[in-house]
């Protein structure tokens, strides 16, 4: 037991004393969080509207006075010209544009009906259809502020909903995504180093010929990424609740329970990693590139698994950041409970004990 | 009683014999030197004998357990310097030393009378990284950390390569102080001039022992007389005498020449003789007695002849 602890100092002292260990394990997280929950967010908002406004009555100005006051648009140009609109659609100043014809308000008030043209650049498409559907939901609205009394037969209203995220705060979706990212950086490729450099520093030699046991070396290597890893966990929770306003529905006593499930699986990985390879570069790039892409991409939180070919879907059933991502989800954004989501959690906890013994297995007792 | 005993040991690198058939023994108590270039075959001989290589062929046994069936009883006790520094570069001077020793189930208080003399030196550092020692108080270091169990068996890699005179001095002081203590001392060098410090020394070449025997008796048995040689054109008279009929061997030796004749020639008149034949100014001949280094020579020609003679033979 002494000698566990000699070895868990010991492993303290080398991540204190190396600046880039610190550097990759918390400076990544936090820069991380940042970069998703802002620059990287797929929420729309202060898009550029060019209006040409050909009627300018009433009706007209009221609808633009409503686009104007919406914090979704940013009037760039009140447009004359209608070739002008290509133009600033070109210079990449508007995403869209909304045309009134000179007769808008006159049409409004017979049997056919007033029209408007809405422009979108559908170069990015999702951002195309978002921005139409802002603009509709304005004209609609309008619409019905128009005729309030006199409400047509026969007309289906629906009453929309969006549950568990009603204001559409884009963090929800990706912070359990960049939880399992960055413990799966920060766990499998900070580990994955930490054998294979006793090797390639020399130190194993002496250390082998000691009366040491394989198991407490890899207990020893795994402890402090575990303290670490869940001192950045709080970090990242305090930065989400705080600076990006995500609500933690679920028990906050499960999340971790499962955090630390999930971060075993990582470090088990890590050294299994370290175990197989020669040198920190080597040990260092399987982490990182063959973790890190099937993270980003086959755990769900970029593109939804359901789309993908066959073939995807079946590797992505042996990527463990994917039953994680489905746990918090679950747990810190729907607030459900341990009884739905213990299939995934026995997955995870089974995942860790093969990847352990194989790395115990693996390690090389001589040189 | 024996502390290392090595039967017919063989290790291969692909097509490189790098241990070829060596068997020795080492006495309790004894401080054994393994003698030889770089790429003798040292290294794997200790790698072997720490567990931590395994022979192709041969069996070998520490304080009487196998080195492949019982490595773990081996392991517990010995003592293990390799060659190249290993100990943890961004742990300080005290932080390896007691990490070694929990590792190994003791505390530094426990053994201190046995690393007390080195201790001492690289006290002054406790707080130093290990990184930042010069190569002599790396080598204390090492050593203590080799020690702080209280081995039966020292195995050192080339302790002293890269360190610098004095400190090779200190070194080799230390270890006759802890051949007192009755601990069996393997250790190996390049460097000819400590091969007589040890008791018995083995005399390495290309993967073979050569011969082994105590330092005196390696020396004893030089088989023939050997002559110093100087001349101020020195490197014309070694072509010279090279290119004689009458001289057996001559090769340079610091600023000397040291030269084995023929049997014909006689005595140092005849080497005086032969030399002022080739005109040489200021001219220096003296009888010497052999050098380990010299024996190492002469043993590695004889070998290489051997070898040359099988490679014509096998030509045929």
């Amino acid at each position: 037991m002494k000698q566990l602890f000699a070895f868990i100092r010991k492993e303290f002292y080398h991540v204190f004393r190396d600046r880039r260990t610190l550097l990759i394990l918390f400076g990544f997280p936090v820069v991380q969080i940042l970069l998703f929950g802002y620059a990287l967010s797929s929420e729309v908002k202060n898009i550029g509207i060019a209006i040409q406004d050909n009627a300018r009555d009433v009706n007209s100005s009221e609808i633009v006075n409503r686009i104007k006051t919406s914090s979704y648009f940013q009037v760039k140009d009140e447009i004359v010209n209608y070739k002008d609109v290509e133009s600033r659609f070109k210079d990449g100043s508007i995403k869209c544009a909304i045309i009134f014809p000179a007769n808008f308000g006159e049409d409004l008030y017979r049997k056919d009906g007033a029209q408007i043209q809405l422009l979108a650049d559908a170069s990015d498409p999702n951002t195309a259809t978002i921005v139409t559907n802002y603009l509709t939901a304005i004209i609609k609205a309008y619409q019905q502020d128009l005729n309030p009394g006199t409400a047509l037969s026969y007309q289906i209203v629906p009453q929309l909903r969006q549950l568990y995220n009603e204001e559409q705060n884009g963090s929800l979706n990706f912070i359990p995504g960049v939880i399992a990212l960055i413990f799966m950086i920060v766990s499998t490729a900070l580990t994955s180093v930490a054998v294979v450099r006793e090797k390639e520093l020399g130190t194993m030699e002496i250390l082998l010929v000691s009366p040491f046991k394989p198991i407490m070396v890899l207990i020893a290597k795994a402890i402090p990424y575990l303290v670490l890893s869940l001192v950045n966990f709080i970090i990242i929770l305090l930065l989400s609740v705080f600076v990006l306003d995500v609500e933690i529905r679920g028990s906050l006593v499960l999340i971790f329970a499962e955090s630390i499930l999930f971060i075993i699986t990582c470090l088990s990985l890590g050294l299994l990693i370290s175990n197989v390879t020669d040198s920190q570069q080597t040990a260092m790039l399987i982490a990182m590139m063959g973790m890190m892409l099937p993270t980003l991409l086959l755990t769900g939180f970029m593109f939804p698994l359901e789309n993908m070919p066959w073939i995807f879907q079946v590797i992505s059933h042996i990527v463990p950041s994917r039953y994680y991502y489905a746990i918090i989800k679950a747990v810190m954004l729907k607030g459900m409970g341990f009884s739905y989501v213990w299939k995934e959690t026995l997955i995870l906890a089974g995942m860790s004990v093969v990847l352990l013994s194989i790395a115990l297995k693996r390690f090389k007792i001589r040189l | 009683m024996i502390a290392v005993s090595v039967k017919n040991m063989v290790k291969t690198y692909g097509n490189v014999r790098a241990v070829d058939d060596v068997s020795f023994e080492v006495k309790k108590g004894e401080l054994f030197g393994l003698i030889g270039p770089d790429g003798a075959g040292k290294t794997s001989i200790f790698r072997i004998l720490t567990t931590l290589l395994l022979a192709d062929s041969g069996t070998a046994a520490v304080e009487g357990f196998d080195v492949v069936r019982e490595y773990q009883q081996i392991r517990n006790r010995v003592g293990y310097m390799p060659g190249r520094f290993s100990l943890y570069q961004d742990l300080t001077v005290k932080e390896n030393l007691t990490f070694f020793a929990t590792v190994f189930g003791t505390t530094i208080q426990e053994n201190y009378p046995l690393i007390k003399d080195i201790y001492d030196q690289i006290q002054p550092f406790n707080d130093r990284r290990a990184g930042k020692l010069s190569g002599g108080m790396k080598q204390k270091l090492a050593l203590c950390c080799a020690l702080i169990h209280k081995p039966d068996v020292l195995f050192l890699d080339e302790p002293t390569t890269g360190v610098d005179v004095v400190s090779r001095k200190e070194f080799w002081e230390m270890l006759t102080k802890l051949k007192e203590q009755q601990i069996t001392i393997v250790v190996s060098t390049p460097y000819m001039d400590e091969a007589r410090l040890c008791d018995r020394i083995a005399l390495m070449q290309g993967g073979r022992i050569m011969s082994i025997d105590e330092p005196s008796g390696i020396i004893k048995s030089f088989p023939k007389p050997l002559y110093a040689v100087k001349a101020d054109n020195i490197y014309k008279l070694l072509q010279d005498l090279r290119s004689d009929q009458a001289v057996e061997s001559c090769y340079a030796f610091g600023e000397y020449l040291h030269l084995t004749p023929k049997s014909e020639v006689d005595g140092r008149e005849g080497i005086i003789a032969l030399a002022n034949k080739y005109n040489p100014q200021h001219l220096v001949v003296e009888k010497i007695t052999a050098t380990i280094e010299d024996s190492f020579i002469r043993l590695m020609q004889d070998q290489n002849g051997m070898d040359e003679f099988k490679q014509v033979t096998d030509g045929e």
